[in-house]
């Protein structure tokens, strides 16, 4: 079977790409487009290391194909800092140690960002629950629930 | 090398900055094992063993290789064979020969034009398999007449009525059980079941391997070990060590499990067989199916305490599985068990056999949460029966400075009763805990942490900067403390200092990151090479000043005379003498390799606080807080992140984690759905103190701190579960259809 062609828009820029129609867009993502900020832990949508945004909503995208990816605005880890200006979440990963190994960490910022977006002003339990899809197997969650309130404080103004 | 006690007065050490790699990690640029694509690059996939335990007849790859793409397959006929246990052992793991000993075990690998490809090759590689009888529990594998693994690996020493799986026995204590047991005022045995629990990295195993046909090349992998990788790569494809360079990728998580061969000299052979870069990355079912869960068992535990809560004799014997080969981490297991107290008469001794499972491998303080939660489990229910504070009877028995260990040496400076203290104070162990089906738990927890051998070197730069090359791959943050000990040497801001992890020919040989050894060895090792560097630089700065080498001390960062004998000069900076370093003699680094010792034990207490649900059996961790003696910390916030990840990873084990075999001997649970690790919005707060008794054997008073955080949490949660429902757990995870079945 031939390739399909797909058009989308990635982090604000137009992008195609030929894919399999099997192919997952992580698949895309990583081993066509070279954006690997999205990892594969799973491929089952059990882990999050593969999060990004379709249009706002916060997916896995081992469980999306990649043709559905048609006419789509995704956004990935790779279109968060805002070129040398950090995303205050991204800040506060760093400056709070919210990582140890860091595999987890595009697919985290990626489902904060899709939270504050929404709901600016979260409690420590609706962070819990809204991060409760993506895995960290290193730091017990502590420090990045705490950066998550920081940074959602610093873009409140708080 | 001995604490500088001058040195307690820390400019750069203690501070929380930024570590180096963070921006690359929080943009997505930081590159792990499967993250690398090269020009020409093919797939690999493996073919692995749907049996438990199973003859290997024939491997007809045929039809695979028919595919238009599929550019070659590998099988145990293209690795050469090998002499002595361990590296036998690991090539036979790595690629089944004459028997496949568990589900999942390799029998052959395809490289393909694409990853799909190679998948549907794989599943093309016809193999004929003769089913053999199997076993997956331990008593079972223990009887005379268990199907067997191995011929002729029995031990030697095992104990009569020991079956042919039993690999290994070993026994540890001193002093007479009998007279300790026959003075306690109450003896109280149990036993306990844990199941096996993996390592659960949230990146899989990756590699890309290119080499050529002469056996020279390159390996990219994420590993804890790449000298370990380049060695068994050199050894199973008949490379000369020399031609065979490994580059650490940055590391999705290890805990133990990623210091040990899989995927990569499978993908050397695939690349070597054809020419061409190939990457090999497992699927998470693989990971589960067949790299090392951690050993597990039953454990016995004997204790005797008199009604002042001292305690008078301990004995536990641990049966463990390791898997389809041999293994002594239940050692580890049997040596932790008792390490935290001062006893007259103790013994512990333990078993391994062999099973149809995967090869365990090191999981964080190997061995230690599982004799270690026998014994605080026993201890707390000593405490309950004779209505005495869990708390009070721990200080009462704790080991310290001169006590002679359960396991043979004697102590020095330590922790445990500082944690002790700490936790006697903190406001958790005094907070009331009301309502009902709640409960507070309390363990100790011990880590023997490991030294090993380390190289690492230091260059100056002509703009007063300094650069480190080490060999350890950085899991949890170490480029940021081995930079903050050399600008601490060296008297520079830490800015200006940066540490690389480099590949196998850039550096001397390393140990495998692992037995918290980093910080302490490769931090010993970057003080000893920076102070080398400081000596050529005074060498340097006395050649300027036509006076003695001897007459010029190194003071923050610059070079002084030593006194007003020595000349009248004003300080020269590092930087200024970098500056002229080529004129004056050449360029300025200084190197150590050493094997270290003197780690230092480490000691840790939890208090958990738990409600269990009466009807559902869930527990639910409402709060809980961890001490640990950390020597120094030199990094807070990442020494911190090594307590609560520990914790954390401790109670998956205690409530969830379990591997569940089939009557088929097919693990049933191969994914993150239903191998649970913790969420979220499973925890609270992780509560975290440092506490910091310098360690004799680091001139910072390092320890290593990576490990000990979970070793209590499977008895502190176990405790609290216990003392919440008013009945002793003893089997692992304590899950919600476990603790209903207990409860009602």
């Amino acid at each position: 079977m031939s390739k399909l062609h797909v058009t989308t828009t990635i982090n604000g820029d137009s992008r195609e790409f030929l894919c399999e129609p099997e192919d997952t867009l992580l698949d895309a993502l990583r081993n066509t487009l070279g954006l690997t900020g999205a990892k594969e832990g799973c491929a089952t949508g059990d882990c999050g290391a593969c999060s990004v945004t379709v249009n706002g909503r916060l997916v896995c995208s081992c469980l999306m194909l990649a043709a559905e990816a048609e006419g789509q605005e995704i956004d990935t880890i790779e279109g968060m800092a805002d070129h040398d200006k950090l995303h205050p979440l991204q800040k506060h990963f760093l400056e709070g140690a919210a990582l140890q190994c860091g595999i987890c960490t595009p697919g985290f910022l990626v489902a904060a960002k899709a939270l504050l977006d929404k709901n600016p002003d979260p409690t420590e339990t609706e962070i819990r629950y809204h991060l409760a899809g993506n895995l960290c197997r290193c730091t017990g969650y502590d420090k990045i629930i705490r950066a998550v309130q920081n940074a959602a404080a610093e873009m409140r103004g708080a | 090398m001995a604490l500088d006690d001058t040195k307690r007065d820390f400019k750069v050490i203690g501070q929380r900055v930024v570590r180096p790699d963070g921006i690359d990690k929080v943009t997505g640029k930081a590159q792990y094992g499967a993250d690398l694509i090269l020009p020409g690059m093919l797939w690999g996939a493996v073919v692995r063993s749907p049996h438990a335990h199973a003859k290997i007849l024939k491997i007809d790859a045929s039809e695979a290789l028919k595919l238009d793409g599929v550019e070659a397959v590998v099988t145990r006929a293209d690795f050469v064979e090998q002499k002595g246990d361990n590296f036998a052992d690991n090539l036979d793991n790595i690629m089944a020969g004459k028997k496949a000993l568990y589900d999942g075990h390799a029998v052959a690998a395809v490289a393909a034009t694409s990853q799909r490809l190679a998948n549907k090759a794989a599943k093309l590689v016809k193999v004929e398999y003769e089913i053999l009888p199997h076993v997956t529990e331990v008593d079972e594998a223990m009887k005379a007449d268990a199907p067997v693994l191995h011929e002729g690996r029995k031990y030697t020493g095992a104990p009569a009525g020991s079956g042919p799986n039993v690999t290994h026995y070993q026994d540890y204590g001193h002093g007479d059980l009998d007279a300790g047991f026959a003075k306690a005022d109450m003896v109280i045995e149990r036993s306990f079941k844990s199941e096996g629990v993996h390592q659960g990295y949230i990146e899989p195993h990756a590699c890309v391997a290119n080499y050529n046909t002469d056996g020279r090349g390159e390996t990219w992998v994420c590993t804890q070990g790449p000298f370990m990788i380049r060695d068994f790569t050199a050894a199973f494809n008949g490379f000369n060590i020399s031609q065979v360079r490994v580059t650490p990728s940055e590391i999705g998580g290890g805990f133990g499990g990623k210091a040990h061969i899989f995927i990569e000299p499978v993908a050397a052979a695939l690349s070597k067989k054809t020419g061409r870069p190939v990457k090999m990355a497992m699927t998470r079912s693989e990971v589960l199916r067949a790299t090392g869960p951690t050993i597990s068992g039953h454990i016995d535990v004997k204790i005797g305490m008199k009604k002042d809560g001292t305690i008078t004799a301990g004995y536990l014997g641990m049966r463990a599985q390791g898997g389809a080969y041999p293994s002594g981490t239940v050692d580890m297991a049997t040596q932790a068990a008792f390490a935290a107290y001062d006893l007259e008469n103790v013994k512990s001794e333990g078993w391994n056999v062999v099973t149809n499972r995967p090869k365990e491998a090191a999981y964080r303080a190997p061995g230690a949460p599982l004799g270690v939660w026998g014994v605080e489990s026993v201890l707390d229910e000593l405490c309950q029966e004779l209505n005495l504070d869990p708390m009070e009877v721990r200080i009462k028995n704790a080991a310290k400075k001169g006590t002679k260990s359960s396991y043979g040496p004697t102590f020095d400076d330590m922790g445990l009763l500082t944690a002790l203290e700490a936790a006697k104070a903190h406001p958790h162990w005094n907070a009331p805990l009301d309502g009902p089906n709640k409960g507070r738990g309390l363990s100790c927890g011990f880590w023997f942490n490991f030294g090993g051998a380390t190289s690492v070197s230091l260059q100056i730069n002509s703009d007063g900067t300094a650069s480190v090359t080490e060999g350890n791959p950085d899991i949890g943050g170490s480029r940021a403390s081995i930079s903050m000990m050399a600008a601490e040497t060296l008297g520079l801001p830490f800015e200006k200092v940066r540490t690389i992890v480099a590949d196998t020919n850039s550096i001397g040989f390393n140990q495998e990151t692992n037995g918290s050894r980093v910080t302490f060895a490769v931090g010993l090792a970057t003080i000893k090479a920076a102070e080398a560097a400081i000596k050529v630089m005074c060498g340097r700065a006395a050649k300027i000043w036509g006076i003695d080498e001897e007459a010029v001390d190194w003071v923050d960062g610059a070079a002084v005379p030593s006194g007003p004998n020595a000349g009248d000069f004003p300080p020269m900076t590092l930087a200024e003498i970098a500056k002229v370093a080529v004129q004056t003699g050449g360029p300025i680094a200084g190197h150590h390799e050493v094997t270290a010792d003197g780690a230092g034990v480490s000691f840790g207490v939890h208090i958990a606080d738990v409600e269990v649900d009466p009807e559902t059996g869930k527990t639910t961790v409402l709060r809980y807080t961890a001490f640990q003696d950390a020597g120094k910390a030199i990094h807070p916030d990442y020494v911190e992140g090594q307590m609560q990840g520990g914790a954390v990873q401790g109670i998956g084990w205690a409530l969830n984690e379990e591997y569940i075999y089939g009557a088929d001997g097919r693990l049933q649970n191969d994914g993150f759905l239903d191998y649970r690790i913790p969420v979220a919005s499973d925890l609270p707060m992780i509560d975290a103190v440092i506490l910091e008794i310098p360690n004799p054997g680091h001139p910072y008073g390092v320890r290593g701190v990576g490990e000990t955080g979970i070793v209590p949490p499977l008895a502190a949660i176990g405790n609290a579960v216990s003392r919440a429902t008013g009945v002793r757990m003893t089997k692992l995870p304590m899950s919600p259809p476990t603790v209903l079945k207990a409860i009602s």
